[in-house]
């Protein structure tokens, strides 16, 4: 084997590695607000996150996010994302609200790979983003599954 | 077409916020499982869901891989007249669900 294989080789064990290596980072969660959100500071607070403390599968995780907020047509929620940043894509789900939403309150089942924050996102129609975030435990991620499965 | 439940209150009075509650059959394949010959599944998910009501949207998701399969909605509607609440999935590979309920507004 010359150097170019070895180098090449090496390359590809780096680029393989990256994804493991990258997975759960804030930042990773920072770039994909910014990705949905665009460049734009968020405040704390205002969204209620209602989820377990305790999940024992990570499959399937009941999670609800709540804004306070009248919507009514000056002061209304537009878009509700949750994020988790110990998930290999830490974009879970994005919601926009419509003209007839009652209330601007989501619930979902969502994946999560292992204990980490779920992060929630409101963006209202002043333009002005809110987050609140809450700790799970999870005894079993929804990705520990696939390593014994085969 | 895949199989799906919606619940939707059959009457409320005008101005109620009622709860409205969809969910749809399907794997929504991360793209981290794998078959049994060890071949990865690759991601199979479906990529928008909508409700409207009076021909206008209540609620629009966008939705990951991150969402467990079976992908469950809940959400609140404000009744403000009779009409049809409609709802629609779209898979990534183009199939669109429909289901619709009516809403009587007393």
């Amino acid at each position: 084997m010359n150097r170019r294989n070895a180098l090449t080789m090496l390359g590809g064990i780096a680029v393989t590695l990256v994804p493991l290596t990258a997975l759960g980072a804030e930042s990773d969660v920072a770039a994909a607000i910014k990705a949905r959100f665009g460049e734009r500071s968020t405040r704390q607070g205002r969204i209620t996150l209602k989820l377990p403390k305790l999940a024992e599968s990570g499959n399937s995780v009941p999670i609800t996010a709540s804004v306070d907020s009248p919507m009514s047509q000056t002061d209304r929620v537009v878009r509700l994302g949750i994020f988790a940043n110990g998930n290999p894509r830490p974009l879970i789900a994005t919601a926009a609200f419509g003209v007839h939403a009652g209330s601007a309150t989501f619930t979902t089942n969502v994946r999560l790979n292992g204990t980490q924050d779920v992060i929630a996102v409101a963006e209202m129609n002043d333009g002005s983003l809110w987050r609140t975030q809450a700790r799970i435990l999870v005894t079993v991620g929804a990705c520990d599954a696939m390593q014994t499965r085969f | 077409m895949a199989n799906n439940r919606i619940k939707v209150p059959e009457s409320a009075q005008r101005g109620e916020v009622i709860e409205i509650r969809a969910m749809i059959m399907h794997p929504m394949e991360n793209g981290f499982n794998f078959d049994t010959q060890g071949t990865v599944i690759p991601v199979h998910i479906i990529t928008d869901f909508v409700c409207r009501y009076l021909d206008e949207d209540v609620v629009r998701v966008k939705l990951e891989p991150g969402l467990a399969a079976n992908p469950y909605f809940s959400f609140h509607l404000r009744a403000q007249q009779s009409g049809q609440v409609q709802f629609e999935w779209t898979d990534q590979d183009g199939t669109v669900t429909h289901a619709m309920a009516m809403l009587t507004v007393a």
